[in-house]
């Protein structure tokens, strides 16, 4: 009995300063807005150049009724999520370097709450991402599918796939320690992340090889569930989608919470 | 009765010893100065004492729990202030406090109230929804010194606090922290390589060369051991020691002082 009850005011008390220290990220973010403009300029030079370009092409293959311009829509949100999340660990070093890390080390918070904080900050900026790339979407004539249902399924996918690179990023942070290594390991991730998914091409046209590491690679459910309902306004196959991204995400957490704290030692 | 025990506290870094069997005690409501060059182990033994690092050897209690076993108690009965700069400069005023205040679980009704009289005690009601980082050196100190006081902690550990600041701004967070130890009977444990200041406040020193405990007493009977009718803390440094206290300090340690120096302005 007393275990559970220690049990569930672990988990209280994570959820309640998961909450506290989200909000704090997000009240920065409104003091200095700027940062979300130059987020913006990324997903629009891969819409308007990248995508441009190759739709001209028409070397890749997309599914029925899909233009190559639509078929990456969801692949460039998830490009722009995955941008963001992956300097959480980069903040995790400059807030060790100034001693805030440190701090929150020290108070009765539960380690896990410090990572889930991260992660819900990582996934509100991933969603002002969502809603930039929608609307260059739209500005550009790319017809996507919302309704109600689907955007709720996109905003729960966003914050899933925030929150998995995020932990990610940490755990990277942990072991490499310095901002430089950090940058560096970080792009050497980041981009095969996303060149062995099925963001800006199918699964479908990769070599045997590539297509075993798409499977494993949670970016990959991610585009898939953004594309079924961004592009479908249906849900086919996005309750795995989701299903694979959390089991994904909360073990990550328990392993960024488990190995973060050693950044400051 | 004493609020700090440290028990031959150890802590090697593979072959290099920081910390080699540390034995004092402090008292509950003293002020305790912990002084030592640079890389002589201060803020090892401090990041020890707050559970951020764990003991080679020996143990400590803190308000009677051991670092090793009750971390959970030891961080609710102490408030930390680091060697570097804290506070969050893109939060307010209001906001960093307040942070704090809900992750060291100050009862939701008395939060508000708290976080003015902090403000209003450290002289900074006028700067309350100012962002942190237009304060200066002096400022971010004292605001470092409200974050870890609002939980009302038995023992205010600072590491090397009035780093970078000027005689004017040491002299002003040196006020309210005196004023702190007479209201709530707060311990206060701070580290530094100023042994002027810290003749001026200390009711007893501990003095640190090479992980070593050299000294330990009230400044008084320390300097009457020299044999010199006017001895500093200095010349105690030298008696006990052999050397300068400018002999001594790693590369890392004089960065990071030089960091935050630079930081406060």
């Amino acid at each position: 009995m007393k275990d559970r009850n220690t049990f569930i005011h672990y988990v209280h008390m994570t959820v309640k300063k998961s909450y506290v220290l989200a909000e704090m990220e997000t009240r920065k973010l409104l003091h200095d807005p700027t940062e979300l403009v130059s987020r913006a300029v990324q997903p629009l030079l891969w819409l308007g150049i990248f995508g441009q370009a190759l739709s001209r092409v028409r070397a890749i293959p997309t599914p029925e009724g899909l233009t190559y311009m639509q078929f990456i829509v969801p692949g460039i949100l998830t490009q722009s999520v995955v941008f963001v999340s992956i300097f959480y660990g980069l903040y995790i070093i400059m807030d060790r370097d100034t001693g805030i890390l440190q701090k929150l080390l020290v108070t009765p918070t539960p380690r896990l709450a410090l990572v889930w904080g991260k992660m819900i900050s990582a996934g509100i900026r991933g969603l002002s991402q969502a809603v930039i790339v929608c609307l260059f979407a739209l500005l550009m004539r790319i017809e996507l599918h919302l309704t109600v249902l689907s955007a709720i399924g996109v905003v729960i996918i966003v914050m899933l796939g925030a929150g998995f690179f995020t932990g990610l990023s940490m755990i990277i942070a942990s072991i490499v320690k310095t901002r430089e290594r950090f940058m560096g390991i970080g792009q050497v991730i980041t981009l095969p992340l996303f060149f062995a998914s099925n963001a800006i091409y199918p699964v479908s046209i990769m070599p045997d090889w590539l297509r075993v590491v798409a499977t494993i690679n949670p970016l990959s459910y991610m585009v898939s569930g953004l594309r079924t309902l961004m592009l479908t306004g249906g849900s086919a196959g996005v309750g795995f989608d989701m299903a694979v991204l959390a089991c994904a995400t909360f073990l990550i957490s328990i392993v960024s919470a488990w190995m973060y704290p050693k950044v400051v030692i | 009765m004493n609020i700090l025990e440290v028990e031959g506290l150890t802590k090697r870094f593979g072959d290099f010893t920081a910390v080699n069997e540390l034995t004092f005690q402090v008292g509950a409501g003293e002020i305790f100065g912990f002084l030592g060059p640079n890389g002589a182990g201060k803020s090892t033994t401090i990041k020890m004492l707050i559970t951020l690092l764990k003991p080679s050897g020996g143990t400590a209690r803190v308000d009677g729990h051991d670092i090793r076993q009750g971390s959970a108690g030891v961080r609710n009965a102490i408030g930390y202030v680091p060697q570097m700069i804290s506070v969050d400069g893109t939060l307010t005023a209001y906001e960093n406090l307040m942070l704090m205040a809900r992750l060291y679980d100050v009862p939701r009704k008395e939060r508000a109230g708290r976080v003015k009289e902090m403000l209003s005690f450290l002289r900074l009601e006028e700067h309350t929804d100012s962002l942190v980082r237009t304060f200066s050196g002096g400022m971010v100190r004292k605001m470092e010194v409200g974050q870890a006081m609002l939980h009302r902690p038995k023992v205010l550990l600072l590491d090397e606090p009035t780093t970078g600041l000027d005689p004017v701004a040491r002299q002003s967070v040196w006020e309210r922290l005196l004023e702190l130890n007479e209201m709530f009977g707060t311990t206060i444990f701070f580290s530094t390589h100023n042994m002027e200041e810290a003749d001026g406040v200390s009711d007893r020193v501990a003095i640190m060369n090479r992980g070593k405990l050299a000294a330990i007493g009230a400044t008084d009977g320390l300097k009457a051991k020299t044999g010199k009718p006017e001895a500093t803390l200095e010349d105690v440094f030298i008696f006990y020691t052999g050397n300068k206290m400018q002999e001594t300090g790693n590369l890392r340690d004089i960065r990071r002082a030089r960091r935050t120096e630079k930081r406060l302005g």
